[in-house]
């Protein structure tokens, strides 16, 4: 029975399924969106629940342009991807460098602003229960851009050496993906820190 | 048949509980019968004979109607459980505190057990006492459970179900005893390594014998005027930086309050008889009795040891 | 390619030392070899986990008993449940669910292979880490050692104030691994069942067995993530000086308890849908009747997983939430039972009406019927709070989760072990040792875990390493540990039967229960590419409308 193909006769039949990258990555996606459920969860319940030291009110301040930035670079890998696809090896290019300078430059922010609060607030992370969560929150989304930024750069890498074509623009839309889903947590992060928060 | 019977309710709310389960357990027990009966039916009747003429049975794939039904039927016994478990939740957490009511505060340790009474200004510890109530003119004693470390879970199944001492959190239970007598418990929440010895003595009174234990733990300790040499040596020891005995220098809060350690009949939260010989050891190495508990060896000469105890045996 | 005895497949001729065979093995991408393994690592720990708890049974054996000290007890008890779940229980269920996947959906491998031998490895290594804590997490006064703090590891018992040292470091970091490990494994099997399906297999047509496994990662993925989040949570709080779980700052141990059964409750969800798994795939050939209502199984699996999200603060009854919340969670975790109920229902009504053969895997099958039958209506009981009041964190429920993570998953583990030995192998067990097998385990089990009820019901909590006398503990608890060495005992013969049937067994052949699932269309063992033309399916059991052409399944589904 081993080596017999198993074949029932029957007409042609359409097979297509999705691609195994795209399903792939939105189960990652699932479980990142569940770690990060249960940050924002704990960032809400301790809300107003610090037992000393700073409150956010009294020393967050908006990061407006830095969100800017961020949300900007999905519209740019956007049409990054779509040039890809359409063969456009250059603006692809292009457009997927000024991604990566929108999200170092939303990093740079998140620098900056820890630095204030650190140095200038006295807010770190074992201060009290808001310094806990807020970190911790906003640590792990910026870890997460910093892997992203990690595998942007390689692909920019590539590209520059000549390597990417029109071909790769699915594996390229999958990992355009998660950078839109880190974008999407930062809307989530923003409106719970800076917005419902303060 | 056993001390901690669950189905030996000798409380208000545990008889509730008890009641309940009655049902759940009927209910479940016919179900089990019934669904056992067809499991064995199948097994039995359609089991392979021997000198089967090997030919598949009929191919049935499924029943629309019977599907239904065993859906449909299940619904409704849950919807039945739960109405009758809703109406004892509610009734339980949100009993009405009468004028009669005993305010306790009992604050889990690692691995004893503090008793305040707030109104009535006694502290105490491991070993309560509360006064049966007369339905008549209920006087159950509402409980504040608190921790002063970690998780811990008040469980003396005959006077009522158990409920968990967090640290940083307020919960309250009550009990409202209806027949005297003495009740056992422990401790039901892993604590750390003496969990298993966190055990519970509640004895429940008549009204007079209550009040008259609350007078008799309410009094600071009488030692008759003279200081022994075991007071002394108590006194300048590291005793006192754990223990509390009213009435003299010793106010420590991280051990039990040992003003009237003699009034226990039982040591380190029921892990041995309360006998002098125990005591001596207690002192000496606790890790004898209770390995792992939180009294460290006080180091002390044989004298030294002798004089404590003794002056310790006068605390009634 | 004959189908004689050839125990593993090779990719080159000629004979190869055993440096080349172990390199082979530990570089390897296949899902056969991977699913092995996977299979191997968790029957060691089965073996490992069953020893630690013949300890602790023997050291209750007795009141006052002193085999062990407390503090072993407690190591002992933590590690015996962190196995157990962790490393015994996940890797064999990812083992079988990696083997047979592919195979029946008609697919060379799983979709990501290289993810698949990455999460076994990560997996491995958090076994062995955990391990290592016996002999590496010394800390502050030799207080260190195994963990401690419970296989759950409530707050604040694990901040640093009450466990100095790393002992529960280990288990942090152990699980936070092999967590990992888990997800990835995942993300593989939901790629792999809705990308990697051979022409005409629908989802509506896949094999039982591939939809539970599929509904068993989208659980993984939304349940082990919590558990990680608060992992690392709990390593900020130990590390970083965070105080996410610490009370003296206005942190809230509850919030770990939610955090934690968030996890835990969907956890054993996955835990138990691949058993019913290869019930759902075992109990319609061995009564030679196709599976009764499989849309409802799907319905039902899926209406699992879905109300599991939704029932865990029943673990946290006595915890003093209002009476709100405890009804909330009082109905969701009623409501589970009504699917639950609906499954065994439809298994029992698969075996009515047809022919039951009582060989070895249909054994441990109609016991798991039995068994998880009354571990379902012991869980009723404990969804009923004011009961589970005076039941919760007692003997009853250390009853309960054992009468379903062994009566119903273990004894399922079996029935599948023997039921695709042959498939994995290429060799027949020896009917006669695993009946042996089946009766000293069914014997052992109920011996232990259904007098292990009555204690819980006298008022005996869990987790003590010793107890009272006088309060009418004593007999039942000698019961309960001799019940002990029965299932020791079978598990022995169980071993034995595995190794001698692989040695000198008889060969298998490729289909040797006549059953109707693609993978038994292929040799035993498979070779390397499973199939050597993809199939195209037409109906739900592609094997009976191959040796029933006159009346085959399509013209009725």
């Amino acid at each position: 029975m081993s080596a017999e193909p198993l074949v029932l006769p029957e007409p042609e039949i359409q097979w297509k399924l999705p691609p195994r990258g795209r399903v792939g990555m939105f189960g990652l996606i699932a479980a990142e969106a569940a770690i990060f459920t249960i940050f924002v969860v704990a960032y809400l319940f301790y809300i107003g629940k610090s037992v000393t030291g700073p409150t956010p009110r009294e020393i967050l301040r908006v990061p407006i342009f830095f969100t800017i930035c961020l949300l900007s670079s999905s519209v740019t890998i956007h049409f990054a991807v779509k040039a890809l696809s359409g063969g456009n090896i250059r603006a692809f290019a292009l457009r997927w460098i000024l991604t990566i300078a929108l999200g170092a430059a939303f990093l740079a922010g998140t620098v900056r602003e820890w630095r204030h609060l650190i140095y200038d607030e006295g807010l770190t992370i074992r201060t009290n229960l808001f310094g806990t969560t807020y970190y911790s929150l906003v640590g792990l989304h910026a870890f997460h851009v910093t892997v992203g930024l990690i595998a942007l750069a390689t692909v920019s890498l590539f590209s520059l050496l000549g390597y990417v074509r029109d071909e790769h623009a699915e594996p390229v839309g999958v990992l355009s993906l998660y950078w839109h889903f880190v974008d999407a947590v930062w809307v989530v992060v923003f409106t719970v820190v800076y917005v419902i928060g303060r | 048949m056993s001390p901690t019977n669950i189905f030996a309710p000798a409380s208000t709310s545990a008889k509730w509980i008890f009641d309940l389960s009655l049902f759940v357990l009927s209910v479940t027990a016919v179900i089990f019968v019934v669904v056992f009966a067809l499991l064995v039916y199948a097994v039995v009747k359609f089991r392979r004979r021997w000198g089967d003429d090997g030919r598949e049975p009929p191919q049935v794939y499924g029943s629309n109607q019977v599907e239904l039904a065993w859906t449909v039927i299940p619904v409704l016994i849950v919807v039945t459980l739960f109405l009758a478990t809703a109406r004892v939740v509610t009734a339980v957490q949100n009993a009405a505190r009468p004028a009669g009511a005993i305010e306790l505060i009992a604050i889990g340790h690692q691995y004893w057990w503090e008793y305040r009474f707030p109104g009535l200004n006694v502290v105490t510890a491991n070993e309560l006492h509360l006064p049966v109530s007369d339905p008549a003119r209920p006087s159950p004693t509402f409980i504040t459970l608190l921790s002063a470390d970690t998780d811990h879970s008040f469980w003396v199944p005959r006077l009522a179900g158990k409920t968990d001492l967090i640290p940083n959190r307020v919960n309250k239970m009550w009990i409202d005893p209806t027949e005297p007598g003495l009740y056992l418990g422990q401790c039901a929440q892993y604590c750390g390594t003496q969990h298993a010895k966190m055990l519970l003595r509640v004895y429940v009174d008549s009204r007079e014998a209550f009040d008259r234990w609350i007078k008799e733990q309410s009094q600071p300790a009488r030692t008759g005027g003279n200081v022994s040499v075991g007071q002394k040596i108590f006194e300048s020891t590291s005793c006192i930086n754990c223990h509390t005995v009213q009435g003299t220098v010793a106010n420590g809060r991280f051990g039990p309050d040992l003003t009237h350690l003699m009034s226990r009949e039982t040591l380190a939260a029921g892990a041995a008889p309360n006998t002098p010989e125990n005591l001596r050891l207690w002192i000496q190495n606790p890790d004898a009795l209770k390995p792992g508990s939180r009294m460290p060896p006080m180091g002390l000469g044989d004298r030294e040891l002798d004089a404590v105890t003794a002056y310790l045996l006068t605390l009634r | 390619m004959s189908t004689d005895a050839m125990p593993w497949p090779r990719s080159q001729p000629g004979a190869r030392s055993f440096p080349e065979k172990l390199h082979e093995w530990v570089t390897t991408v296949d899902h056969k070899r991977l699913g092995i393994m996977y299979i191997v690592y968790g029957l060691v720990f089965l073996l490992v986990g069953g020893i630690e708890a013949t300890i602790l049974r023997i050291q209750l054996m007795y009141p006052q008993n002193d085999f062990v000290s407390p503090q072993v007890f407690n190591r002992l008890f933590t590690m015996h449940g962190t196995t157990m779940i962790f490393f015994m229980a996940m890797p064999l269920v990812f083992g079988f669910a990696n083997y047979l996947i592919p195979l029946m959906i008609g697919a060379r491998d799983m979709a990501f292979p290289r993810l698949n031998a990455f999460s076994f490895w990560l997996t491995a290594f958090g076994g062995i880490f955990l391990y290592f804590s016996f002999l590496g997490a010394n800390g502050l006064y030799g207080a260190g050692n195994a963990p401690d703090v419970g296989w759950f590891a409530y707050a604040p018992l694990t901040s640093r104030t009450f466990s100095p040292g790393h002992s529960t470091d280990y288990w942090t970091l152990a699980l936070l691994v092999s967590g990992f490990g888990s997800i990835g494994t995942a993300i593989n099997i939901l790629a792999t069942v809705v990308c990697m399906r051979c022409p005409g297999m629908t989802l509506a047509k896949m094999p039982l067995f591939v939809w539970l496994c599929f509904v068993m990662g989208g659980l993984v993925i939304l349940a082990v993530s919590p558990l990680s989040a608060a992992q690392i949570m709990l390593l900020i709080d130990r590390y970083l000086g965070g105080h996410f779980f610490d009370t003296q700052a206005g942190g809230s141990a509850v919030v770990w308890m939610h955090f934690f059964w968030v996890f835990g409750h969907p956890e054993v969800y996955v835990l138990v849908l691949p058993a019913f798994a290869s019930a759902s795939e075992i109990i319609p050939v061995f009564s030679r009747k196709p599976i009764f209502g499989y849309p409802i199984m799907v319905a039902a699996t899926v209406a699992i997983a879905f109300i599991s999200l939704s029932v865990w603060a029943h673990h946290m009854f006595t915890v003093g939430m209002n009476s709100n919340g405890n009804i909330f969670f009082v109905v969701s975790t009623m409501a589970i039972a009504v699917p639950t109920g609906i499954k065994i229902f439809n298994w029992l009504a698969t075996m009515w009406g047809g022919k039951i053969d009582f060989e070895t895997p249909m054994l441990f099958c109609t016991a798991f019927l039995f068994q998880f039958l009354f571990a379902g209506l012991t869980g009723i009981m404990l969804g009923s709070a004011p009961f589970d009041w005076q039941l919760g964190n007692s003997y009853f429920v250390v009853a309960h989760f054992h009468y379903v993570i062994v009566g119903a998953i273990v004894f399922c583990l079996f029935a599948a072990f023997y039921y695709w030995f042959p498939k994995m192998s290429g060799m027949m067990y020896n009917e006669a040792l695993g009946k042996l097998h089946f009766v000293l385990f069914f014997i052992g089990f109920h011996l232990t875990f259904d007098v292990m009820h009555i204690p819980g019901l006298l008022g005996m909590p869990r987790r003590i390493y010793t107890y009272e006398p006088g309060r009418g503990w004593d007999t039942l608890n000698l019961i309960v540990t001799i019940g002990a060495f029965f299932q020791g005992l079978g598990i022995l013969v169980f071993v034995f039967n595995l190794l001698w049937s692989y040695f000198f067994g008889e060969a298998a052949g490729s289909d040797p229960w006549d059953a109707w699932t693609l993978e038994w269309s292929t040799a035993s063992p498979p070779p390397a590419y499973n199939f050597a033309v993809i199939p195209a399916v037409r109906s739900r059991r592609p094997l009976w409308d191959l040796k029933h052409p006159e009346d085959p399944d399509w013209r009725y589904e």
